[in-house]
């Protein structure tokens, strides 16, 4: 028998892990999202062969034998392929919601906490950014500067950081009038206090939660953008590229699809399974408020 | 005979601390034509009474025991489709709350027509009785006001508008669940001066629940005391109030601001907190709280006879009888 | 209602100028510039100067936003370079299919999320509203491509219950129906699942308001309660995401129009990209957000029709 006494206080985190561990799906999410950073991560590890060696006499292989998922048409390794797309995937994922996490927390506070005119003005620049079909504008930029990681990245931060920015004004506002606030303001603490102390860790909680359903949907447009070839330039290896490989050959081989359409599913399941759980442990009252 | 007679009912909620006795061998009735109140503070068991009448019970509620008969059939053994029948046609219901009453999105004539489904009228026919029940509760320009919608209307206007569809069907029953709490005190006055007056009208029995004192006490000929899922005391408006022979109910008095003769800066309130219901004490349920407990109250005392009309659930009853 | 439609529809317009701006002024500072993507590498100093003059580009830039203005109030938004038609008229022939495609998409999507949800709400934790909640959150994030490549593998190209190419013969609305079946799949799997948490979240909340119980305190039939009663307001997010969900509706459409080649937007976006056809890449952009922005206005406006507050203002 543990003792809570004994073992002392759980840590925050000690706690929403353990929410999440009791919820099948959350652990689930877990699980799977726990495997795809794992070997994204170790991928030059796991992975059995390199990723962009050609070896022509072994293409179109399927399933089983020396390559564990078949090979492509210039006999590279399905397997290694899928193992290091996720990294690439990850690449892109990560610091495109980092990004749209900051300038929307900034841009957010700001509009929540500053002046009626600043709020308005921020409000109306969310909602021309948002009014850009994410893919349109993505392929528009691309049109003009060529496929490469980083305009994927940028666009796709571009058009994110509403998403966050609206979440952090809504919270913002509605801290902003809580009672312990207008306390310590009529203290006198400084607005940067308040917006440190108080605000941003009330507001962190529902957007990590916003994070990680919002992952899937990056992933998913990385992928789609390198499937259209106005992604990840080739030979990098994406699961978007192996896609459009599979596309090519669809008469030929089913194998490549299949292979590269499960680890996006897994990954969207993963972090959506995940999301929901941590958002019913943060927040109950968001439920069925998240997703698109 | 009476409208409604309530025997021995026992409900329970099962809960993960265990059940939760809400009511306890509950018996009132409602005699034909009558008002009956039902008084006592929050907790006491009066929506799980209501919502166990109209049989719109929450999914974790069980009846245990009793029996509830409206014109002398047993309710308890309707089905599902059996008892649909009756709401809205012999039993309806004005609810605390009018801001929540109506549907917002629907007009204040559409519903008033819907609620008559079951009557083979034109829409026309539905329309001009919807329009007659406005005017009745005192809605002034009743045609027109039948297409706005309920947020068109302010507090006492709805609660008025709720009325006149619960006694649109000529119900044989009325249950008021703390219709003129939500009011403030002169809409209070007007409401219960037209209930009393529609209840003549229309020749139906009400059950009142309040836990206002004055508003019983103008409103109804009889009042039934509730104490922690149980009725403590009955009995005609007159004897109960002025003659109160439960120690709960002469607490319930002392505390009502109306009845206070001396001005106080305080408030007296009734010491202590309602029982737990999962694990019930034994003995009396008011003991805990009352400040006339002896030895007999170890044993649940039964209801005793004060007069013929007048009953209360207390040992010092029998003792006063004896001595 | 008349004062909230305009007022509604001005704020669009608003919105669109501005997009329309942020747009012209976010391609004209990013690096690269559409004479060189028009011309290719191999251009020559006087081919690059025709067509800058040809496309106003040697103009300042305010009178260049003034001039995109002007000719996009007449519906004017340039030349193909390649056949010289309108770009207005090619883009406008690509917009029905991709319309159309989206419509029957998120058409059948509502049907069955609200169908899923309602039943959801009603048997709340019983077996069915548990299979219903884990299918609809794995599916909610599964990109529409990854559904519109798995949907061809098996039922186009393995078992050939479907054609796997184009939108079907013109004016054979079987053929043509037949053609849309595995793309409205890919664009509508996941909304089903979406809508259906969506509908189910927000009845089961409108299930719990006191009106509802009302309406079962005077007997009426427990389907009236439900669809009649509760449903018209539970609707209403639904309707709101919807409008705005046009945008990720928009992307998967090019998506799907891509994996079965079908005429579309995205499939002349795609095609002008590879040709290096600037003007009409950026004529399908500007539909795409006008598409986009009279989506999310006709949302409100059909709230406002489903909610007599919306429409007062409250």
């Amino acid at each position: 028998m543990t003792d809570a006494g004994l073992q002392g206080p759980r840590s925050e985190l000690g706690e929403i892990l353990h929410h999440l561990v009791r919820d099948p799906l959350g652990l689930a999410g877990l699980i799977i999202v726990t495997v795809i950073v794992a070997s994204a991560a170790f991928a030059p590890w796991i992975a059995p062969y390199d990723p962009i060696a050609l070896n022509v006499p072994d293409r179109l292989q399927g399933p089983g034998g020396a390559h564990l998922l078949g090979t492509d048409q210039l006999g590279r390794d399905t397997f290694s392929r899928v193992i290091w797309g996720g990294r690439v995937a990850l690449q892109v994922a990560l610091p495109t919601i980092g990004g749209a996490i900051f300038f929307g927390l900034l841009l957010g506070m700001i509009a929540g906490y500053g002046p009626r005119w600043l709020d308005s003005l921020i409000v109306l620049l969310f909602d021309t950014v948002r009014s850009f079909p994410t893919v349109m504008f993505a392929l528009a930029v691309v049109a003009l500067v060529g496929p490469s990681l980083n305009t994927v990245i940028i666009v796709i931060m571009a058009t994110s950081i509403p998403t966050y920015g609206r979440v952090v004004r809504t919270l913002t506002q509605s801290l902003r009038e809580a009672e312990f606030i207008s306390a310590e303001r009529s203290l006198g603490a400084s607005t940067a206090r308040i917006m440190s102390v108080h605000i941003l860790p009330n507001v962190l909680g529902p957007l990590v939660v916003l994070a990680a359903m919002d992952i899937p949907t990056v992933v998913g447009l990385e992928a789609g953008l390198s499937f259209l070839g106005m992604g990840v330039k080739p030979p990098t290896p994406s699961w978007g590229s192996l896609l459009n490989d599979g596309y090519n050959l669809i008469r030929n081989t089913p194998w490549l699809i299949v292979a590269g359409g499960m680890p996006l599913i897994l990954t969207t399941i993963g972090f959506t399974f995940l999301g929901e759980a941590l958002r019913d442990v943060v927040d109950p009252k968001l439920r069925g408020k998240g997703g698109k | 005979m009476a409208v409604l007679d309530i025997l021995d009912l026992s409900v329970s909620y099962t809960t993960p601390r265990g059940d939760l006795k809400a009511l306890r061998g509950v018996s009132l009735s409602v005699p034909q034509r009558r008002i009956v109140g039902i008084v006592g503070e929050s907790g006491c068991g009066k929506s799980t009474l209501i919502s166990a009448i109209i049989r719109l019970m929450a999914p974790n509620a069980q009846i245990r025991s009793g029996s509830i008969r409206l014109k002398g059939a047993e309710i308890l053994e309707l089905s599902e489709a059996q008892m649909r029948a009756l709401r809205g046609a012999e039993i309806s219901m004005v609810f605390q709350d009018p801001m929540q009453t109506h549907n917002p999105v629907l007009t204040v004539g559409r519903q008033m027509i819907d609620i008559q489904y079951r009557d083979k009228l034109s829409k026309t026919e539905k329309r001009k009785r919807a329009a007659g029940m406005l005017a009745l509760v005192g809605i002034p320009d009743p045609e027109a006001r039948l297409n706005q919608y309920p947020f068109e209307f302010s507090g006492g206007m709805r609660q008025r508008i709720a009325i006149a569809m619960a006694l649109m069907a000529k119900p044989a029953l009325l249950i008021a669940d703390e219709p003129t709490t939500a009011l403030d005190a002169t809409l209070e006055v007007q409401i219960i001066k037209r209930l009393r007056e529609l209840q003549e009208e229309v020749g139906c029995s009400i059950l009142f629940i309040s836990h206002h004192l004055g508003v019983i006490a103008e409103l109804c000929d009889e009042v039934v005391v509730m104490y922690a899922g149980e009725v403590v005391e009955s009995g005609s408006v007159r004897d109960v109030f002025h003659n109160p022979a439960h120690p709960y109910t002469r607490a319930l008095l002392d505390c009502d601001p109306g009845h206070i003769k001396v001005r106080t800066r305080n408030l007296p309130t009734i010491p202590g907190n309602i029982p737990d219901l999962v694990h019930l004490p034994q003995g009396c349920i008011f003991a805990g709280r009352c400040d006339k407990r002896h030895d007999a109250c170890a044993a649940r005392p039964d209801m005793a006879t004060v007069n013929p009309s007048h009953h209360a659930a207390c040992h010092l009853i029998a003792v006063r009888e004896t001595a | 209602m008349l004062s909230f439609i305009i007022k509604r529809i001005g704020l669009a317009a608003v919105i669109t100028a501005l997009a329309v701006t942020a747009l012209f002024l976010i391609i004209h500072m990013i690096p690269g510039d559409p004479v060189s993507t028009m011309l290719g590498p191999r251009a020559t100093p006087e081919m690059r100067t025709a067509l800058e003059e040809r496309m106003g580009l040697d103009r300042p830039l305010i009178v260049q936003i003034a001039l995109f203005f002007g000719n996009m109030l007449r519906g004017d938004l340039g030349m193909d370079v390649f056949s010289n038609r309108p770009v207005t008229q090619i883009v406008l022939g690509q917009v029905p299919y991709t319309l159309g495609l989206i419509l029957v998409s998120i058409s059948w999507a509502a049907v069955l999320g609200v169908a899923l949800g309602c039943y959801s709400a009603v048997n709340r934790n019983s077996l069915g509203d548990r299979l219903t909640g884990v299918l609809s959150v794995s599916v909610i994030a599964v990109p529409a491509f990854v559904v519109a490549l798995y949907s061809l593998l098996v039922f186009a190209v393995k078992l050939q219950w479907f054609p796997a190419i184009g939108a079907g013969e013109a004016g054979n609305l079987g053929d043509q129906l037949h053609h849309l079946v595995l793309p409205s799949l890919a664009i509508g799997l996941s909304w089903v699942g979406y809508i259906a948490r969506l509908v189910r979240a927000s009845m089961l909340e409108v299930l719990g308001e006191g009106h509802i119980r009302t309406a079962r305190a005077f007997g009426l039939p427990e389907g009236r309660v439900v669809f009649g009663y509760a449903l018209r307001l539970a609707i209403l997010p639904t309707v709101t995401v919807i409008g705005v969900g046009m945008g990720f509706l928009l992307s998967a459409a090019v998506f799907t129009e891509i994996v079965f080649s079908r005429p579309g937007l995205g499939k002349l976006v795609i095609d002008s990209i590879t040709t290096r056809n600037y003007p009409v890449v950026m004529g399908s952009v500007l539909f795409s957000t006008l598409i986009f922005v009279v989506s999310t206005t006709l949302a409100d406006i059909i709230n406002a029709i489903l909610d007599p507050r919306i429409r007062a203002g409250k």
